[in-house]
């Protein structure tokens, strides 16, 4: 039989991908250019037995979020800046809590309101570094409508793998463009399912590391009770301030990202090999990237696109392997560096790294990409 | 023969973090009987608060317990129930916690009309941090951060949740211990969002700065500031004057959010 064939919104996409993941709970609050994703989940979810739920606010939503993972369903969020910053501390607790969810953030021109409908690529950093303290951060950076999809299976199976809140966050021009979609069969992608604890009731802590570094999660209502807290805890989620517990508990967090960067991360070269000029780019942009890159190519400049499918963890020891062989990077992209200063941050000044950053609402063309490949000597 | 309240208490986690004369460990009782009352079982009750004195109750009892973060208890819960309707879902928190930082949620709860039951236990301060006023602390009284009195009008947490849509609101006070748990079941048998709002007392942050000598006296206060809401009915508006009415003060039946949900998934499969 024929897959089923579509053509979609970027956001569109995410909700049909959060639904082949096996969500079954979406808690959001209405804000452009996102409220696609809200929509669709609306209108699906109770056909298929799932909860939708509109908050009465941002970081309400995000609690709702948690409190619906916790009571043991996959759990989806859509918001876009600055509803991203009014859910940070929950983020955060979503972080030290170990509590399953994912956030697709449609990237708009920013602070503030900014710009509501206009495309952007400046949440990146908050998605790092947006809540308070260390904690984790997975973010991934579609740039098709299919890649959408996918990307928020594979957010899912992460979350869920790794019990902790991770981000989806297209710009807003693949959130709102249209493109063909080829769904895939149940059981083409994987699906990954949080690991349920093998112990009787009596025996589960929600933090026991001796099954390593995430332990399994039990849902309230499964029979098993325990406590949750937003406050450091030990093992058995009660509050601590013992310094060697605290300690370790706050390492551990971080280290089932870091350990496990090599699943988590994922990328695409482009023409690499031989390449002079590496363009960084990634969603909407990485696509005018792409045939800056073919044009050079035809000019007889070896140019390559590097393109990050994961943003956190960035691929930091990937770019600096590609720096010793390269005499630029360019890092187009809808913000006013934060791109470039990643990049920057790994590649310990082995080449230089020229910027294309706009934050005028308009993508970045491909004519000035080249323009820039063409300054690199 | 003394009633068992170890049977609900978590293991190891007594003593609590309250300090002498503070009432929330009264409700924190009442509310063990009430439980019993109504025959909920621990592995099928949330209890879920926000942050604050009175938010570390859930710690002490054994049950699926949640600690939320500021004022987030409400949302938090939402979601809870929404994926479990037949959980039972109870929310203890503060004043300043549930109406100023969590007032949203709070509202919003109420007019969903989601079977949850809140217990606010107003003490008219923010204790944990010290003893700054909050939206319960009456105009003119002192606080850290109110030290020429205090210039906002309070808020009445129980006319808040009636306007706001609850159908099922109580008052009690810390001093009135023996219908704490009676108000508190009857909470939890309504269906519906219920609220429960317990005039507790905070001797250490509020009491010593606003002419209180002993937590004697804020307990005498709590008695002589109250009257029965049936008593009331026969007192004249002059004899009423100054006085804050408890018990059962509204109810009505209408329809409860997840069931309504539930109507909204037939729906939906119905036109599939």
């Amino acid at each position: 039989m024929a897959k089923k064939v579509a053509f979609l919104q970027g956001n569109e996409a995410a909700a049909h991908g959060a639904l082949y993941a096996g969500c079954k709970f979406f808690a959001g609050y209405p804000i452009t250019p996102s409220t696609e994703v809200a929509e669709v989940m609306s209108i699906e979810l109770p056909k298929i037995g799932g909860k939708f739920i509109q908050m009465e606010d941002e970081i309400g939503a995000m609690a709702a979020l948690l409190g619906g993972s916790l009571a043991g369903v996959k759990a989806l969020t859509s918001t876009s800046g600055p509803g991203l910053s009014l859910k940070q501390e929950l983020i955060g607790y979503g972080c030290i809590a170990e509590i399953p969810c994912v956030i697709v953030n449609v990237m708009r021109g920013g602070p503030s309101t900014g710009m509501p409908t206009g495309p952007s690529q400046s949440d990146i950093m908050c998605a790092k570094w947006g809540t308070h303290g260390d904690h984790p951060a997975i973010c991934l950076v579609p740039a098709s409508v299919q890649e959408v999809f996918e990307e928020t299976v594979r957010a899912f199976n992460l979350a869920e793998k790794y019990r902790t809140p991770v981000m989806i966050m297209p710009d807003e021009i693949v959130a709102h463009m249209r493109e063909r979609i080829v769904f895939p069969e149940p059981g083409e992608l994987e699906v990954i399912d949080r690991t349920a604890p093998s112990v009787t009731p009596d025996k589960y802590k929600p933090y026991d590391t001796s099954f390593g570094d995430v332990p399994p999660l039990a849902a309230f209502g499964s029979g098993y009770k325990f406590h949750v807290t937003g406050l450091n805890k030990m093992q058995d989620g009660f509050p601590t301030t013992k310094a060697e517990i605290v300690q370790a508990e706050e390492e551990r967090q971080v280290r089932k990202v870091e350990a496990n960067k090599a699943d988590i991360m994922k990328w695409e070269e482009y023409q690499i090999d031989d390449a002079d000029v590496v363009v960084v780019a990634y969603g909407s942009t990485s696509r005018s990237a792409r045939f800056a890159v073919d044009e050079a190519r035809r000019a007889g400049i070896k140019a390559g696109l590097f393109r990050p499918i994961t943003f956190w963890p960035f691929p930091e020891e990937r770019l600096l392997e590609i720096s010793k062989k390269v005499k630029g990077f360019i890092s187009p992209e809808m913000s006013l560096g934060m791109c470039a200063g990643v990049i920057k941050g790994c590649i310990e000044g082995n080449a230089p790294v020229l910027g294309i950053f706009r934050v005028d609402g308009e993508p970045v063309n491909p004519g000035q990409i080249l323009d820039k490949i063409k300054e690199v000597k | 023969m003394a009633y068992d309240y170890e049977k609900y208490i978590r293991p190891g986690k007594l003593p609590h973090i309250w300090c002498p004369g503070c009432g929330h460990g009264i409700v924190m009782k009442g509310l063990i009987r009430a439980i019993d009352t109504c025959g909920l079982k621990k592995e099928e009750t949330a209890i879920v608060s926000g942050i604050g004195c009175a938010s570390r109750l859930p710690g002490y009892l054994d049950f699926c317990t949640l600690h939320t973060a500021h004022g987030r208890a409400a949302a938090f819960a939402t979601g809870v129930k929404m994926v479990r309707p037949e959980m039972n879902v109870i929310l203890v928190g503060g004043d300043g916690d549930g109406t100023a930082i969590g007032g949203n949620h709070f509202i919003h709860a109420c007019r969903r009309n989601i079977d949850m039951t809140y217990i606010i236990m107003n003490n008219k301060i923010y204790g944990m941090t010290g003893g700054q006023f909050s939206p319960a602390t009456p105009t003119g009284d002192k606080a850290s951060t109110t030290p020429y009195g205090n210039p906002d009008p309070a808020f009445d947490i129980a006319k808040l949740a009636i306007g706001a849509g609850a159908t099922f609101v109580a008052r009690g006070t810390a001093f009135h211990a023996n219908q704490i748990d009676k108000l508190i079941a009857e909470a939890i048998q309504h269906k519906g969002f219920s609220v429960v709002e317990i005039l507790d007392d905070c001797p250490t942050t509020y009491g010593r700065r606003n002419k209180f000598k002993s937590v004697i006296e804020m307990m005498n206060y709590l008695k002589e500031s109250t009257v029965p809401v049936k008593a009331a009915e026969k007192m004249s508006p002059e004899q009423l004057k100054g006085k804050v009415l408890t018990g059962v003060l509204y109810k009505e039946d209408k329809p409860e959010y997840t069931e309504e949900y539930a109507k909204v998934i037939a729906r939906a499969q119905a036109a599939k």
